[in-house]
């Protein structure tokens, strides 16, 4: 039963990242609260390419030394040096974006997890329940965003649970709690849109032009995100698919071919019986 | 130094997630999955035409093969003791919920017919299991495709039509030529014919996939053709190629015919090996999800009013 059966609001994140200052007060908050554990291995939490700087657990890339998304980061602040379009802003547009599970309408994890660990709670949001799962690792290709992974060591797999346990005690979620420019923003996801809309036509008026918003339409190939973002560049700068699809949208197609091909073994086996000789 | 920003992708960096399964226990899970399905539909027609060579070994190649896949699939898990955990739910948008459902009973009625031909006892149960492993073994062989192709990878899901055929032309190969290593002359003839008939599937469907892939943008098809995945997808193809034609000529001969049978069993490994590392390799390149997802953005701005996410240029 989905939450406007129940009578209640769909609950989400809204995260601009016109206004991320690159803090990672989130990533900190996060770890903290949901007690996620570093990542094992000299270089930290990302592929380093450089030995030295690998030592030193720094990954090379801007302030960014988490890299993506995973089973041990649950918030990843992303950061572009991009070149300034209007040399009066500097020699660099800076890009900062905090990302995060996308907590889809239509979730591939979820729709493809064989034990039932993975589920949708009654905020909407998508959470795996820990105690269940068996580390069969089926959510992992099946994201479109290469959020969720299994933890090394532990065998299960772990992702952004968007707080349930604050959530679900009418609280805010660390990460949202924690930014201190309302970067990131938890609420009603009706309530949400509006606010994105506003800014988003606020920004194109101020000649931000390639602005625009990201998982907020509910059309789009996995029904929308319950965690959507403001970005001020075209999805893929920012490590995100640019035109994400649920996989499970085509699977009854799937299980068709597969039918026919079954079908077309027994036929065949059969057909190796008869004539020929022996 | 920080290198330039790279623009089009974030450092160069995958944006999906590598798949965790494990080689070689998937590989081989899916292989001994697709040998054992057809082994127990051969099983049960030897039976009852007659070919009590082919009928033993169909019965022993589909037990041995049902717990070889079972172990490989429970050693694949990061969580093993907690396999049976599989079983507290049937979920039909999980291929993976399917084919625990449909592996378990193929096991059991694999295993009490194997049993049965071992030791002698209740010849007529024995039979009725072959015939109820028979019924399942199609979709055993068949459903590990979509257990593939129902990810985001994109080397996988964009060969969602073509692996089907390829899955099962491997598994025909691979239970066809599991008979003919076990069954006499006298009895290998479906074994023989299976087994070509498979070898040819499985090389069409695999040059149908690379065609269709290289159709999109982005190389998706290289990975099917360089690194790891190429090397096995090479060795896949001129064992199966080799099994293929020792199958129909040699048959007449037992060394012949064991020859030809261990050439596409190896071939049909070779084909789940290379189907594995390409989704890996397909996974690391970012350019694979960025590329055929602009190249449907275009079309859709093309043929449709700018909405609400469409990006301005």
């Amino acid at each position: 039963m989905s939450t406007s059966e129940l009578g209640m609001p769909r609950m989400g994140f809204f995260t601009d990242t016109s206004v991320c200052i690159g803090c990672k007060a989130c990533e900190v908050a996060c770890k903290e609260w949901n007690l996620v554990p570093p990542d094992a291995g000299p270089t930290g939490s990302g592929p380093g390419t450089d030995t030295d700087i690998a030592a030193m657990d720094l990954l090379g890339m801007s302030y960014d030394n988490t890299g993506s998304l995973g089973a041990n980061t649950w918030r990843h602040v992303a950061f572009i040096e991009a070149e300034a379009d209007d040399p009066r802003q500097g020699d660099v547009r800076w890009l900062m974006a905090s990302d995060v599970c996308k907590h889809c309408t239509h979730a591939a994890c979820l729709d493809v997890c064989p034990t039932g660990a993975l589920f949708r709670t009654e905020l909407d949001t998508v959470v795996v329940q820990e105690d269940v799962c068996n580390g069969c690792g089926y959510c992992v290709p099946a994201c479109p965003y290469g959020v969720i992974d299994v933890r090394p060591g532990d065998g299960r797999a772990w992702k952004c649970t968007l707080c349930y346990d604050r959530t679900k005690e009418g609280l805010t979620p660390a990460c949202a709690q924690a930014c201190p420019t309302e970067s990131i923003v938890y609420g009603p996801l009706d309530e949400l849109r509006e606010r994105a809309d506003l800014r988003l036509a606020t920004l194109r008026e101020a000649g931000e032009s390639r602005a625009q918003l990201y998982g907020r339409d509910p059309d789009d190939g996995v029904g929308g995100d319950g965690a959507f973002f403001l970005l001020l560049d075209e999805p893929e700068v920012y490590g995100l698919p640019p035109d994400p699809v649920v996989t499970t949208r085509d699977l009854p197609a799937m299980w068709g071919r597969a039918a026919l091909a079954a079908a077309g073994l027994a036929a065949a086996v059969a057909g190796a019986f008869l004539g020929g000789p022996r | 130094m920080v290198p330039p920003a790279q623009f089009g992708s974030y450092y160069g960096l995958p944006i999906l997630k590598r798949p965790t399964w494990k080689s070689p226990d998937v590989p081989i899970y899916l292989w001994a999955g697709g040998a054992a399905g057809t082994s127990a539909v051969l099983a049960a027609l030897a039976d009852l035409t007659g070919r009590p060579t082919l009928r033993r070994g169909g019965r022993w190649v589909a037990a041995c093969g049902a717990m070889i896949g079972s172990v490989a699939l429970i050693h694949d898990l990061g969580r093993p003791a907690r396999f049976l955990n599989m079983l507290r739910v049937v979920k039909p948008t999980s291929p993976l919920s399917v084919g625990s459902w449909i592996l378990t009973p193929f096991g059991a009625l694999a295993a009490a017919a194997a049993a049965s031909e071992l030791t002698g006892i209740a010849p007529r149960l024995g039979r009725v299991a072959g015939w109820g492993a028979a019924a399942l073994g199609p979709a055993l062989a068949s459903y590990t495709s979509v257990l593939v192709a129902d990810t985001a990878i994109p080397a996988w899901h964009e060969a969602r039509n073509e692996l089907p055929a390829l899955f099962v032309g491997s598994a025909a190969a691979a239970g066809g030529g599991a008979g003919l290593v076990l069954a006499t002359v006298a009895d290998n003839g479906p074994a023989a014919r299976i087994a070509a008939v498979g070898a040819v599937t499985e090389l069409a469907a695999g040059q149908a996939m690379e065609r269709h892939l290289a159709g999109l943008p982005g190389g998706l098809e290289r990975v099917y053709q360089t690194g790891r995945a190429g090397r096995w997808n090479r060795a896949g193809q001129v064992l199966t190629t080799a099994g293929g034609v020792g199958a129909l000529f040699l048959q007449r001969s037992r060394a012949g015919s064991v020859l030809a049978g261990l050439a596409l069993l190896a071939g049909s490994l070779a084909t789940r090996f290379a189907v594995l590392h390409a989704g890996r390799a397909s996974a690391d390149d970012p350019q694979h999800v960025i590329a055929p997802q602009r190249e449907r953005l275009a079309q859709r701005t093309t043929h449709h009013a700018p909405g609400h996410v469409q990006t301005v240029d």
